[in-house]
């Protein structure tokens, strides 16, 4: 369970307010995706969230605690560029987390553990496709496998939340598109909260379980500093609703055949989520 | 006709073209030599190459006098000795301090308008003072190179830790590193190539050193030989020195730029 809640949340820069009241309650599970106008305060939002930047008013909230004063592991992160370490090769790359965790001093893992490591961050390249790359350097590789990497090597620390900082901004349609799916399937599998931002409308909507559009509905023409963006829009997307739906598909096929076939309901089941949610 | 930037020669031509100037400066200095000796056979300007030889044989092969050494070696090695301690020291200088200093703020803000101020002194200016506080041995002239070199390499090494993109510490952070976790797994290692480039470029400056100190004094050295025959005109010396530390330059130059491609290898697959 990983909710996160944004408790009247501003950002100012000297005189200059960037975000204003941002309140916002995320559930577990959700796909939030931030979108907005250029320079309007999304990725400070994000920021915020990573505790890069400390908010001048209000807090934020992880499963009801106050976040960290500094980035950490429960915080995972994906940029839109310089994510991966670039003297470290791809399975290296992958490797660098849990020995940090783990070697407080050398910052590496030798003999049984270092092969145990080594395993499972094979897998995870396998799973996000780089298996075959892993001697590679990350300046080696294309765009698109330089954010798989990214992915990755967030992923193998098992961070409560991911935040993708328009990671698909800099790549060709074609490889954003297996971008696309890869993202949605490893968050179903990881049932982690995603928090994404960017500035594709249709990319949003294709990934997000949530979309908030942040602008600035107060402008003074005179002092434009004088008023920050907040959240103007809020929308439950589609994809959950397929999610859910589909869901419930399955689960009344399941009561179908139970009833048709003479059983009584099983008295273990669990209520059926999608009808008990409103 | 195209313009003249668009004419590039081809390999073979290029290694014509860059021997040219050598071939060139040589054949002049011969023709001039040769010149001078027709008309005076003892001329100590320019000697012929023969004369280059035969000293240099005398000066590799046959035993000093004074100091009971071979004393081409023996110069070579007093320079070197102090040059490599020099520079060893001015690069573990630069090193620790450069990433220190770069990676932490607080560091930042005290030490770097201090080494910013500190890098502006002549060295040479000092070298009286370093001569007062530490004697006319050793001790001076390894000081005077790490003064003249280290602030160098630690502003540089200063510069590319802040090039380190912000995402990477923050990457780093949020995958649990702490802060000597960081410099040892993300600051140093991508730092070492810069440190030894910039090793690199002060092997000049701290040639100039030596041989400066050198020249004051000392009781050996390449610098030392050179200054000391200056007295009998001894160009026979002077000019196989100065080829022989351009020489060592060269070697060490090549030798660090290998090192580097050989222990660095992303850094150059980053630079293609």
């Amino acid at each position: 369970m990983t909710t996160i809640v944004f408790d009247n949340v501003w950002k100012e820069y000297d005189d200059r307010v960037v975000l204003e009241r941002v309140n916002l309650a995320l559930d577990d599970h959700e796909f939030l995706v931030i979108i907005g106008p250029s320079g309007v305060g999304k990725t400070t939002l994000l920021r915020m969230l990573l505790s890069q930047e400390q908010p001048t008013r209000g807090k934020i909230l992880i499963d009801g605690e106050p976040i960290a004063a500094e980035p950490t592991a429960d915080r995972g992160v994906v940029f839109q560029r310089y994510s991966v370490f670039p003297h470290r090769t791809v399975l290296g790359n992958v490797m660098m987390g849990p020995q940090w965790a783990g070697a407080p001093i050398l910052g590496r893992f030798f003999g049984a553990r270092r092969r145990a490591l080594e395993e499972r961050a094979m897998a995870l390249l396998a799973r996000v496709g780089l298996a075959e790359h892993a001697q590679k350097y990350p300046a080696q590789l294309s765009g698109g496998m330089q954010q798989r990497l990214a992915l990755a090597q967030a992923l193998i620390m098992k961070p409560k939340v991911l935040l993708l900082d328009e990671p698909f901004g800099a790549l060709d349609p074609g490889t954003r598109k297996s971008m696309h799916e890869l993202v949605g399937e490893l968050w179903e599998e990881n049932r982690m909260t995603i928090v994404m931002v960017t500035h594709d409308l249709p990319e949003a909507f294709l990934l997000g379980t949530r979309v908030v559009a942040v602008d600035r509905p107060r402008k003074d023409p005179q002092a434009p500093e004088r008023f920050g963006a907040t959240i103007v829009s809020d929308f439950e997307a589609k994809c959950r609703t397929v999610r859910e739906s589909r869901l419930f598909e399955a689960e009344r096929e399941r009561m179908r055949l139970t009833l048709v076939s003479g059983h009584s309901l099983p008295q273990d089941a669990l209520p059926v989520p999608a009808l008990v949610k409103d | 006709m195209r313009r003249i930037i668009n004419y590039v020669p081809r390999p073979g031509v290029r290694l014509i073209l860059a021997s040219l100037p050598f071939i060139l400066a040589l054949a002049v200095y011969l023709l001039a030599s040769n010149a001078r000796l027709a008309v005076e056979p003892a001329d100590k300007l320019m000697p012929s190459l023969a004369t280059f030889w035969a000293t240099m044989v005398r000066m590799a092969t046959t035993l000093d006098v004074a100091t009971k050494q071979y004393l081409l070696w023996w110069d070579t090695w007093l320079s070197l000795w102090r040059l490599f301690l020099g520079l060893g020291i001015s690069a573990l200088l630069g090193l620790v301090l450069g990433i220190v200093v770069g990676f932490i703020p607080y560091l930042r803000s005290t030490f770097e308008p201090f080494f910013a101020a500190f890098s502006l002194i002549p060295p040479l200016a000092v070298l009286p003072i370093l001569f007062i506080l530490f004697g006319l041995g050793e001790v001076s002239k390894i000081v005077l190179i790490v003064f003249g070199i280290a602030p160098f390499i630690i502003r540089d090494v200063m510069l590319r830790v802040s090039a380190i993109p912000t995402e990477q510490i923050i990457k780093a952070q949020t995958l649990g590193a702490s802060t000597w976790q960081m410099i040892t797994g993300v600051v140093l290692p991508q730092v070492m190539p810069r440190l030894l480039d910039s090793v690199r470029l002060s092997l000049g400056a701290a040639w100039l050193f030596v041989i400066a100190a050198e020249a004051i004094t000392a009781e050996g050295g390449l610098g030392y030989r050179i200054f000391l025959v200056r007295r009998y005109l001894a160009m026979d010396v002077i000019l196989p020195y100065v080829i022989w530390i351009t020489l060592l330059a060269f070697l060490m130059d090549y030798a660090l730029r290998r090192l580097a491609a050989a222990a660095y290898p992303w850094d150059r697959i980053k630079a293609a």
